[in-house]
């Protein structure tokens, strides 16, 4: 599997998703969240900036079903299950990642057919400290 | 402020074979290309001075200069983005040479997508994404990151696999015209659309492009000199580039409007300085990496009202005869994809007159670069 390819601005936010916390940045000054994370602020260009911890609820906003060819440890799991989520919070943050059945299951352990945009999800931490999503049960 | 409106011309198109795998290499097939479209132009290689291609292009000028005997070279640009930068290599040129910076320009793409090295397998050479968002996630290619904003429209706006069956078939049935397409005796059937094996749901293999090598270029001048040209001449009416704001290419996930991608931004600019407008327009050549990126360039170019883009291709729209006869080569669905600069030797070919999916007196053409990323326009007249 890939691990994440991290950069300075975003490496806060892998730190404490390891930790089991999963945190955005957002602007020291206007308070504004910003995703991917970046040098300065977008909205007022100031440079403060601090990893807002937010609850880690959010709604499937759009989903694929890769089918090979892929990487080939990503081929042994497909077809599998890419989502993006919308954080509760944060309605314009948006995050990739896996809906799964429970924390460190493989990418498809939740059937495609189950996935619905708008559906509410919660964030779990894989071992390696990858954020996931499960169902919120309702 | 005068700009560029019809002050260049495009006057010398030329191109390779197009096949999954060619004996030639990339610089090869570079120089051949630029020759045939000097040819074609009348004009001697000795002349050029100006060269446009793209950042990924792996030939560059000085290679390009020494073998087929360019003299000095005054203006030279690489556009980045990928296939977002097709037309910017002709906008750069017109731009130069308007400005008094060159005289004669080649723009050219060449490329061994077909037989060369998958690119989204090497995943420390890609296109600028923020990769570590998305990769561990196995979102890996361009076919995932596009398909994640076909999803999210499709269910916003109601659009179906239908209607990406239609560009598709618009593509591929233009090709069968086409005897240079790879596509020229294949036929699609919405049966075999509907059948096809998925690359990354919801988007099927005939969604995606072919994967092909060959090499293309077209010459540029100015209106004054075009007109002792060999060929009649295709004049840039306008041109553009678009990034919009807050704009993340290929995986355009975070602002507030993710489906409102850079054709929106080249559009607005290139319609302001036009003398038409969207209704005006005779052919268009539209970037088809995937079909998605056609109802979201129809609606960004302002063919159709936002979410309408689905529906635009319904009843033939996109066929010749249609209201807006779409990539009559075959474009990158179906005659060969290399970054889209067959859509705009196409694009000249109509204005022409010489394309084999002729439309009768086609005097306008909107040719794009990609959508998704940042991106380039032009218009053409003849
Ligand atoms: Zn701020």
């Amino acid at each position: 599997m890939l691990d994440p390819v991290i950069d300075s601005d975003g490496a806060p936010f892998w730190g404490h998703a390891r930790q089991g916390e999963l945190r955005v940045q957002a602007c020291g000054d206007c308070g504004e969240p910003r995703f991917p994370p970046r040098p300065c602020c977008p909205h007022c260009q100031s440079f403060a900036s601090e990893w807002r911890e937010v609850a880690g609820h959010g709604r499937i906003w759009s989903y694929v079903v890769p089918h090979p060819p892929l990487l080939p440890d990503y081929a042994d799991q497909a077809p599998y299950n890419v989502i993006v989520v919308e954080l509760t919070d944060a309605p314009r943050i948006r995050l990739v990642g896996n809906l799964v059945a429970e924390a460190g299951a493989r990418l498809d352990s939740v059937p495609a057919g189950r996935i619905r945009i708008g559906a509410k999800v919660q964030v779990v931490f894989s071992g390696e400290g990858l954020p996931q999503w499960v169902l919120e049960r309702s | 402020m005068a700009g560029i409106k019809d002050t260049t011309a495009i006057v010398g198109i030329g191109q390779t074979p197009f096949a999954r795998h060619l004996a030639d290499d990339e610089r090869t097939l570079a120089c051949r290309a630029v020759l045939a479209a000097l040819d074609d132009a009348g004009i001697a290689p000795g002349e050029v001075d100006a060269l446009s291609s793209y950042t990924m292009e792996e030939t560059d000028e000085v290679e390009l200069a020494k073998a087929v005997g360019f003299g000095d070279l005054t203006f030279f640009s690489k556009v980045g983005y990928g296939g977002g930068g097709s037309c910017a290599t002709v906008a750069h040129l017109a731009a130069a040479i308007a400005a008094g910076q060159a005289t004669v320009g080649v723009a050219w793409r060449s490329r061994k997508r077909g037989s060369g090295p998958r690119p989204w397998k090497n995943t420390t050479v890609q296109l600028p994404t923020p990769a570590q968002w998305t990769r561990p996630f196995g979102l890996l290619r361009p076919a995932d990151e596009i398909a994640m904003l076909t999803r999210r429209y499709m269910h916003e706006y109601g659009a179906t696999r239908d209607h990406l069956f239609n560009v598709a078939l618009a593509c591929r049935n233009r090709a069968n015209q086409n005897p240079a397409a790879v596509m020229y005796e294949r036929p699609l059937t919405r049966e075999m659309y509907m059948t096809s094996r998925w690359i990354s749901e919801p988007l099927c293999l005939f969604d995606n492009c072919l994967e092909t090598d060959g090499a293309l270029a077209c010459v540029v001048v100015s209106a004054e000199r075009a007109r002792d040209c060999r060929r009649r001449p295709v004049y840039v009416h306008s041109a553009a580039q678009g990034l919009p704001a807050q704009h993340h290419g290929m995986v355009n996930y975070w602002n507030d409007d993710p489906l409102t991608g850079p054709a929106w931004t080249a559009a607005r600019h290139l319609w302001k300085h036009a003398d038409f407008t969207p209704q005006d327009v005779d052919v268009a050549q539209i970037y088809d990496a995937f079909t998605a990126l056609i109802p979201l360039s129809l609606e960004g170019y302002g063919f159709c009202g936002r979410g309408e883009g689905g529906a635009f291709t319904e009843q033939g729209a996109l066929e010749i005869g249609g209201r807006l006869p779409l990539n009559t080569s075959g474009g990158g669905l179906s005659e060969a994809y290399v970054h889209g600069f067959n859509l705009i030797t196409e694009g000249v070919r109509q204005l022409r007159g010489t394309s084999t999916a002729q439309v009768p007196d086609a005097a306008t053409c909107l040719v794009t670069a990609g959508e998704g990323v940042p991106t380039s326009a032009l218009l053409l007249r003849s």
